[in-house]
């Protein structure tokens, strides 16, 4: 068929002359003819005839796009074949051995699945109804009142990504023109989620490089000045990129201006259990806004604190003042699902509704996650030490010892965070964030080096 | 008048309870003075989701909604597309379950997240499973396959990218197609337009009208084509009707966009199934195609599908999916591993390949015997209409004609849970479950119009 075509084509000169009129750039898209009948037909639309054989892609404008920030280190991770090198970019667990980790839990929970020989069928649009009760459990505490009164809408939803993106929607259609408030920085992709979703935002300040901390009268300000209503994006625990969370002292204020303003909270709750090592502990920011009975919307993850990442799971929870309100809010989330993923997949929500909800499982992961938070905490002492043995600058470092949870704002700046993937071949991102679930006691030392070089030596 | 902080909403709604609490009755304004908004009280006027109003189940999996809420015991589903076995139970495919046993003994095997485009083998064997093993168009390195969330995932996917990079923003879907299709599409950001599909008279396709719908459709518009099995129809056009709506289609400039949901449920060959597919991209011609292994693969809840676009040449290929991605990060970031792994252990390897198209036949002619076993008890019955588009249909669904009210009936009187269009999932039935079906139909058709 194609061959014909072709034959046809050279036949008549006409024909390439108009095919090198589109190739000018003439017009962005005209029409094919295409024929297997043994003859050309051209079709004149004003400016260009066609013929199909050798007619140009409708895609042929498409750019190449950047490769993502995040996801895109591992990537050029991969390429580098230099032994030092170290990847520090992607928030995923690595042991000791910088080997990825599958959780024990998981392994029998998996087994435990496919000896029941449970079916595959469709789960409901809203997902597992075991996952989604254990999983509001687990983040207000089983005896908090807003699921006794039964106030919470709780959809699975794919991971964390797909939990915001799904209230994203929620915001765009039900409170159009409000705004997502998010810190300064924030998780990269969190911008994304919202101008895909069509939501103004406008950020807060969060960090402060001077103190390598919170800039806490900064937040409160740029929160205060918000228009009410606003939605503030707030991470739960374990901050991402910086580390720096908010002391308790510091969420009540920020529950009270937040109260002040109208403002609808809206957590991200990615590492419950992974910041501290206390499933509860890193709930109480978001348990402390239920308790005053605000409204509010928590996206949670399983990725880090279960290792399931590549398995997308997640939830989606909106706290309402009523059990009605929670229901027509849950029809709705319901309704944006739908017509993006029908329903959520199976397989992750079972491991976690089978972890959770099996005592001696749900035991066994509280250990595994205590020991992985213990190793973070272990390498940020030592990755401190070797920067303070090292750097004789007299530079403060203890910043590191601060920061929670698997990831530390360096302070390094694009150009720095550049030396310390093209020197060093220590891949982060370039907004100076390091991932310490990537990073061995054994290469402590050497990262240490790679940073005082950056720090002092590249501006 | 409160304390502790409310805004100007909560005092406007406590002005007004005030104002009526103050006019209707003989209340003691030390009392009326102390009303205070409590931040635990449940009082509904103070949500900020107060507009917020209860969805209706979706059409589709409400009707799954309704039978579990049933408790009669000779009630059917024949609502969602999902295979019942002759016991009318789920079925889980041996090829999956030796699959997922491969995947849990490999200790070797990790949960970390996948490319965004999800996982590698899995995409290059999907292509080959829809254009052929030996496509021209995947040698010459044209087609970008990226993983998505099963079909309707793909869907969006491939919508949401047309949005935002195709001059076009239209799309044309058949008359009638599958609920959920105008959602994706709108949603996604294109306006959706139908053409001319089913027949009501002949219970076939209105192959004329289609003809003139496409042709009459701005040049460059994008077109949905049920690869094969349609939904809810199961009326396909003939291959040599295939052939005519290509050459209208390439002669308008007019984008396929292919859903693929039953590839070899349908005849219960892969090939036969794809054929459709195959000749537009022989034709060198661009298209995209989303695959869902829901059905073929029994894989409804692992959410495992595969959007492919095939393009003019590699290097637009290659721009088209790094576009892709963006679309797909602030969607999910990247897709579920499971459901991939299983389809990608099936596919490499030829016993458990042959072993599933062996199980995919089964399916598909347990579903063709049901179709038969219908027709003939309406027969039996005398039941007035012609139903031989029952065994002429193709796929899981038989589009039966049967009115709103018609289905209404049968859902109060027999039990009998479906949508309201008239579709029936034939793969939800079972020999013994077809005489009350059947007994069902008679009843609506004699007595319900």
């Amino acid at each position: 068929m194609a061959s014909t075509m072709l034959s046809i084509a050279s036949a008549t000169p006409s024909a390439s002359l108009s095919m090198h009129e589109k190739l000018k750039g003439k017009v962005k898209l005209g029409s094919t003819t295409n024929s297997t009948a043994g003859f050309i037909k051209t079709k004149s639309f004003g400016r260009v005839s066609m013929v199909a054989a050798v007619n140009v892609s409708r895609f042929e404008g498409v750019t190449m796009a950047p490769p993502d920030p995040i996801l895109g280190v591992s990537e050029a991770f991969k390429a580098d074949t230099d032994e030092k090198k170290l990847n520090l970019g992607v928030g995923a667990y690595r042991t000791e051995e910088l080997q990825p980790y599958v959780l024990d839990v998981v392994k029998k929970a998996e087994n435990l699945m496919l000896e029941r020989g449970e079916n595959k069928e469709y789960l409901p649009i809203e997902g597992l109804a075991a996952f989604n009760k254990v999983t509001a459990e687990l983040l207000f505490g089983a005896d908090n009142s807003v699921l006794k009164e039964q106030r919470v809408a709780t959809v699975q939803g794919l991971s964390g990504t797909g939990s915001l993106r799904l209230a994203a929607a929620l915001i765009e259609r039900y409170f159009p023109g409000a705004k997502v408030l998010i810190s300064s920085p924030t998780w990269g992709n969190h911008k994304n989620i919202f101008n895909d979703a069509r939501v103004p935002w406008s950020e807060y300040r969060y960090y402060d490089p001077k103190t390598v901390g919170l800039d806490f009268e900064g937040m409160i300000a740029d929160i205060k000045a918000a228009p009410g209503g606003s939605f503030i994006l707030l991470h739960g625990c374990a901050h991402n990129p910086t580390g720096i969370d908010p002391t308790p002292e510091q969420w009540e204020k920020i529950a009270d201006v937040i109260q002040e303003k109208n403002h609808i909270p809206f957590f991200d709750v990615a590492y419950q259990g992974f910041a501290s090592g206390s499933l509860d502990n890193d709930a109480s920011s978001v348990r402390l806004f239920a308790t005053r009975g605000m409204e509010l919307l928590v996206a949670q993850s399983y990725s880090k604190n279960l290792g399931l990442y590549a398995e997308r799971i997640g939830a989606m929870n909106v706290v309402c003042s009523s059990s009605d309100l929670a229901a027509r809010v849950k029809s709705q989330l319901k309704r944006l699902a739908r017509p993006m993923y029908s329903n959520p997949p199976v397989h992750g929500a079972r491991i976690v509704a089978n972890v959770v909800g099996n005592p001696a499982l749900f035991d066994e992961w509280k250990a595994e996650m205590e020991m992985m938070a213990g190793r973070i905490k272990n390498v940020r002492q030592k990755l401190f030490d070797s920067l303070s043995a090292k750097d004789k600058s007299g530079k403060d470092w203890s910043f590191i010892l601060r920061q929670i949870g698997m990831f530390s704002f360096t302070g390094l700046n694009k150009a720095q965070s550049d030396n310390m993937t093209n020197k060093w071949h220590v891949y982060m991102t370039k907004d100076g964030r390091i991932s310490l679930a990537g990073l061995s006691l054994a290469k402590c030392e050497y990262l240490a080096d790679a940073i005082i070089d950056s720090y002092h030596n590249v501006s | 008048m409160s304390s502790g902080g409310h805004g100007s909403a909560t005092d406007r709604r406590l002005n007004a309870l005030f104002r009526h609490l103050s006019s209707s009755a003989r209340m003691d304004p030390q009392q009326l003075n102390s009303i205070a908004a409590s931040p635990t009280s449940a009082n509904q006027n103070d949500s900020v989701f107060s507009h917020v109003v209860r969805a209706p189940e979706d059409p589709i999996l409400g009707v799954t909604v309704a039978y579990n809420k049933d408790p009669s015991p000779l009630k059917l589903n024949l609502g969602v597309g999902a295979y019942r076995t002759e016991e009318g139970k789920p079925l889980v495919l041996n090829v999956v379950r030796k699959a997922e046993q491969q995947l849990v003994n490999d200790r070797s095997r990790v949960k970390e997240y996948l490319p965004i485009v999800g996982l590698a083998e899995f995409n290059k064997l999907s292509a080959k499973l829809i254009l052929g093993a030996d496509s021209p168009a995947i040698r010459e390195n044209r087609v970008t396959t990226v993983q998505c969330l099963s079909g309707t995932g793909s869907l969006r996917v491939g919508a949401e990218f047309l949005a935002r990079h195709y001059h076009q923003r239209t799309i044309y879907i058949p008359q009638p197609t599958w609920g959920n299709h105008p959602k994706v599409f709108t949603l996604a950001g294109l306006s959706v337009k139908s053409y001319r599909y089913y027949d009501p008279a002949t219970r076939g396709l209105n192959f004329q009208g289609l003809l003139e719908d496409l042709g009459s459709a701005p040049a460059g518009a994008i077109v949905l084509l049920h690869a094969c099995a349609h939904n809810p129809t199961g009326v396909d056009p003939t291959l040599q009707q295939w052939e005519r709506i290509r050459q209208l289609m390439r002669s308008k400039g007019l984008l396929p966009f292919f859903d693929s949901a039953y590839q070899g449920f349908a005849s219960g060959s892969l090939d036969s199934d794809a054929q459709s597919v195959r000749m537009f991209v022989a034709d060198g011609g661009e298209c995209f195609i989303a695959q869902s292994y829901a059905k073929n693969l029994g894989l409804y809840g692992e959410r495992v599908g595969a959007l492919s676009i095939v393009c003019k040449t590699a290097d637009v290929a290659g721009r088209v999916e790094s576009q892709v991605k963006l679309v797909i990060r602030p969607m999910y970031s990247n897709p579920p591993i499971h459901g991939a792994s299983i389809v990608a252990a099936i596919l490499r390897d030829r016993d458990l390949f042959n072993e599933w198209t062996f199980e995919l036949k089964a399916m598909a002619d347990r579903i063709i015997s049901m179709r038969q076993k219908l027709f003939d008890a309406l027969r039996a019955r005398g039941t007035p209409g012609d139903w031989s588009h029952i065994i002429k249909q193709i796929g899981m669904f038989t589009f039966t004609g049967l009115n709103p009210q018609q289905v209404a009936f049968m859902t109060k009187d027999y039990h009998i849970y479906m949508t309201s269009d008239g579709r029936i999932s034939m793969a939800g039935l079972s020999s013994k479950t077809v005489p009350h079906l059947a007994d069902a139909i008679h009843a609506a058709v004699t007595l319900v119009s």
